[in-house]
């Protein structure tokens, strides 16, 4: 294996703007507030950043194609700048982008940001669209919660779960993380709920309720990465690293071959293994001190604890019962809310959660703050489908950790 | 060689909407509806129509038959779903038969059924080769006439052909006369009809008898000896007054599936027929009759061969896979006599790339995927490179026809976010039990049927989208219950 990214690339500022319904707000606006708050984090001027990327997804419903929205509304002095998109993962990719440049030696400080404006669609939920020529002739008519739902009827039938079991873990996910959401400033969605609301709610795809979706929101998310070197020669101290940086795409097999179950992700599983070995982490339910994961549905979030061996297979059920994930359980998951109560604004999602654990690692997460003194934060992100999708994972930690 | 019926099938959708539900809406309006609010009419599902129903009817006719040989197919209709794009073609892809094949489209009356059977029994005499002929309709009908009580859809199939027939034609006659009774004028989309005594009357009593001695006398088969007689009008009474008119037995009267299906319009004659067939007994002798501006009379004689073809679901078996509907307002959505708030997400544009759909036709229309040389992995799409972790061979898959394969439920949901003109929007992961799979969308399903994992499904050939931008329309192959095959043990995964 290569040698990995362990340690060679260093977070020199993150800024993430208030998710949520910004109707009186452009794109623009929302990347002007993380760019802002990541630049003034970082203490410097916009023009050492050598290099950009553009984390966004669905640019027909904002930006537009290509790197020339990230620069034209940063004013950035014509460095190079280049547009991502990895469905959901979007916001990661364009993290990828940037400490990898760093890493490399070809841009000392770097910068990624990802965006997205889905408040302007005219209705909830993510836009509508035509998925190509060739796929429309021949893919289902698949929604988001409809392609994720069907992980809880294969998990259920693999593991000989009861279905009310399954549905009353999958409501803890969603109580939790408006519990986390309540305590976050910038969270989308602040109110608290109860397990009766979310088992009670109106059936979005059998079997997620309303309250088993993510939000989706307008927001945008930023961090200036550059080497540990230059970090500290630029004052800064305690310096929170890059661990492992890994992608899983899939490649045809759980669409087209029978070896898939449907209950959970290829792609994680293998992307799990690669990250653990790159950040040297041998016991991750015991090393990993914090989890955001990609809960766009409770059920993603159930099966996602399985899938990067921190919960047995068919234990994260009892895991989640247990107040395992809970804020202030052994490992936290979404103690920011999540996708499903910070929001989802695609392409931003991936940098939101680094900077997450970023404040966290840092001690800077306020009400929210993690007591016990955090070393390894795991961000995961899922883009496509269960069944068609790409991975993403980063470990971020204490240098030297 | 004998000229006749090779094999035979049928289809009706699934849904059977309750007479007693039209009167109960519109009793306000037309309370003559009343009279005639008894049993049920065959409706087809929103993803259904002329093109898919006779394709189901070829399927279930082609069970067990040699679809090499076949040297035509033709198909006969009065509610195309294309004016201009041949319906028969789209038929004969979906079966996967060879390209080199006569297509044809049958129309413009009532008598397209009857007259497209005859004409396919005398080209098929010709050519010596096999043709499959499909007569499907779905008729559109003004809510609250009785046009919306009396029909049907559904569709029927005949394999005709020289060899070892199940029913011998014997001989056919058409009396020709430009008696309207009712017409649908070219854009127009409903059919005007004038009295009905005066059809029954001047129509039915004086045309079909005219019809019916003249091929009695041309193939000098007494009136007596006619076992079945199928004549596929709605109005009461009319054939049991034609047979006595005509000298047949009381007893030959065919039942008119009037009580159970409703009438499929230029398909009625051969959903009868094909009806009849189906406890047909060797000797039994068929006087089948299609009316429209004239008459046509057919007679077919039963062979001994009916007793080895292959068992089929035939009209039966689909009068028995019925689901009572009560729902009026689903039967006025789906049929666009009523205009439905469908939200922002129906505004996707559902262009279809004619380049892209030619260039995709086995994938989409025949459901054809690969089956690797190297490994024997079966997969859909067909690919370059096979998708066997353990092989990964380039170039190497050979066609492989997935349409008739069984297949078992893996992972399901039921949609209430995406647009579906009847929802909620059903669909999963399937696995063919050979190998391969497919995300696929899911038609027919029951509110009443649990959906579970391990569960038998089966294909069905179905319109995926309209586009109703263009008045295209797409099709593209649905996952169902297998009810037939329900009860045995899920299929282990591959490997």
């Amino acid at each position: 294996m290569a040698s990995g990214i362990r340690d060679k690339v260093a977070i020199l500022g993150m800024g993430c703007s208030r998710f949520g319904e910004r109707w009186s707000d452009n794109a623009e606006d929302l990347m002007i507030e993380a760019f802002t708050e990541a630049l003034g984090d970082a203490g410097i001027e916009k023009n050492q950043i050598d290099a950009a990327w553009l984390g966004t997804a669905i640019e027909e419903q904002h930006v537009g194609k290509s790197a020339v929205p990230l620069s034209m509304a940063l004013r950035l002095p014509n460095i190079p700048v280049t547009r991502v998109e990895n469905y959901c993962a979007s916001g990661s990719e364009a993290f990828r982008g940037a400490v990898y440049a760093v890493a490399a030696g070809a841009a000392d400080i770097a910068l990624a940001l990802g965006v997205e404006k889905l408040k302007d669609t005219g209705y909830g939920g993510l836009p509508q669209r035509n998925r190509g020529s060739v796929n429309d002739l021949f893919w289902a008519n698949v929604s988001a919660p409809g392609s994720f739902a069907q992980l809880a009827s294969a998990y259920q039938a693999k593991h000989g779960i009861d279905a009310g079991d399954l549905k009353r873990a999958m409501a803890h996910i969603s109580v939790k993380s408006h519990d986390n959401g309540s305590r976050n400033p910038k969270a989308h969605l602040r109110n608290r709920i109860d397990e009766d609301k979310v088992l009670n709610a109106p059936i979005i795809a059998e079997p997620l309720g309303l309250f088993d979706c993510c939000g989706v929101s307008d927001g945008s998310a930023c961090a200036i990465v550059t080497t540990p070197e230059i970090a500290k020669s630029l004052g800064k101290h305690d310096l929170i690293t890059v661990k492992a940086l890994q992608l899983a795409a899939s490649n045809g097999l759980e669409a087209q071959h029978n070896s898939w179950d449907g209950s959970h992700f290829v792609t994680t599983r293998k992307c799990a293994e690669r990250a653990y070995k790159e950040a040297g982490i041998s016991n991750p339910r015991d090393q990993i001190s914090l989890f955001e994961v990609h809960d766009c549905f409770s059920i993603t979030e159930l099966v996602t604890m399985e899938d990067l061996f921190i919960s047995p297979e068919g234990g994260a059920v009892k895991d989640i019962m247990d107040g395992f994930y809970d804020a202030d359980g052994k490992v936290p998951c979404q103690i920011d809310g999540g996708l499903k109560c910070f929001g989802h604004p695609i392409g931003a999602s991936g940098l939101r959660m680094i900077y997450e654990m970023y404040l966290q690692l840092q001690g800077r997460a306020g009400d929210r703050q993690r007591k016990e003194e955090p070393v390894f934060g795991m961000t995961h992100n899922l883009g496509g489908f269960p069944h068609q999708n790409v991975c993403s994972l980063a470990i971020v930690g204490k240098m030297g950790a | 060689m004998d000229l006749g019926i090779l094999a035979f099938g049928g289809y009706l959708p699934q849904s059977r909407l309750q007479r007693t539900e039209i009167a109960k809406m519109h009793g306000w309006y037309n309370p003559g509806l009343k009279g005639l609010a008894k049993g049920e009419r065959a409706i087809a599902n929103w993803d259904e129509d002329a093109i898919t129903m006779a394709v189901e009817a070829a399927r279930d006719c082609l069970k067990g038959q040699d679809r090499s040989s076949i040297s035509a197919v033709f198909m006969a209709s009065t509610s195309f779903p294309f004016e201009d794009r041949q319906n028969a073609g789209v038929v004969a892809e979906a079966l996967n038969l060879k390209s080199q094949l006569m297509t044809l489209d049958l129309a413009a009356s009532q008598r397209a059924g009857s007259s497209g059977l005859s004409v396919a029994l005398q080209a098929a005499n010709g050519s010596g080769a096999p043709i499959l002929f499909t007569a499907s309709e779905q008729r559109q009908t003004k809510a609250a006439s009785p046009q919306e009580m009396t029909y049907g859809d559904g569709a029927a199939a005949v394999l005709v052909g020289k060899g070892d027939v199940v029913a011998r034609f014997i001989g056919a006659h058409t009396e020709s006369a430009d008696f309207v009774d009712h017409f649908r004028g070219s854009g127009h989309e409903y059919d005007y009809a004038w009295e009905e005594r005066w059809l029954r009357d001047e129509g039915y009593l004086k045309i079909v008898p005219a019809a019916i001695n003249a091929v009695l006398e041309k193939t000098g088969i007494a009136a007596g000896d006619i076992t079945t007689f199928c004549f596929p009008a709605a109005m009461k009474r009319v054939a049991g007054m034609l047979a006595k008119k005509a000298g047949l037995n009381e007893t030959a009267v065919a039942d008119n599936l009037q009580a159970t299906c409703g009438e499929t319009g230029a398909a009625h004659p051969v959903v009868m027929l094909v009806h009849a067939l189906e406890t047909a007994n060797p000797g039994d002798r068929m006087l089948v009759t299609g009316f429209g501006q004239g008459c046509d009379a057919l007679i077919f004689e039963v062979t001994d061969a009916i007793k080895t073809l292959a068992p089929r679901t035939a009209i039966s078996g689909h009068l028995a896979r019925r689901r009572a509907d009560s729902n009026y307002a689903r039967f006025l959505t789906v049929n666009g006599l009523v205009t439905m708030e469908e939200g922002i997400r129906a505004e996707v544009d559902k262009q279809t790339g004619l380049s892209t759909h030619y260039r995709n036709r086995d994938m989409a229309q025949r459901m054809i995927g690969g089956c690797c040389k190297e490994c024997g992995t079966l997969q859909f799409p067909k690919s370059n490179v096979c998708v066997n972790p353990n092989c990964g061979a380039i170039g190497t898959q050979e066609d492989h026809a997935f349409a008739d394969k069984k297949a078992r439920l893996n992972s399901f949901t039921s949609d209430r976010l995406t647009y579906s003109p009847d929802p909620p929007a059903h669909y999963g992961m399937i696995q063919f039990e050979d190998g391969g799979r497919l995300m696929a969308d899911f038609t027919d399903i029951d509110p009443d049927q649990d959906l579970q994992v391990g569960m038998a499904m089966k294909l069905m050939f179905r319109v995926k989208d309209h586009d109703k931008n263009r008045g295209f329309r797409r099709y593209f192959w649905k996952a169902t219950p297998d009810n037939d095959d329900q009860g045995t043990a899920p299929a282990e995964a591959a490997e």
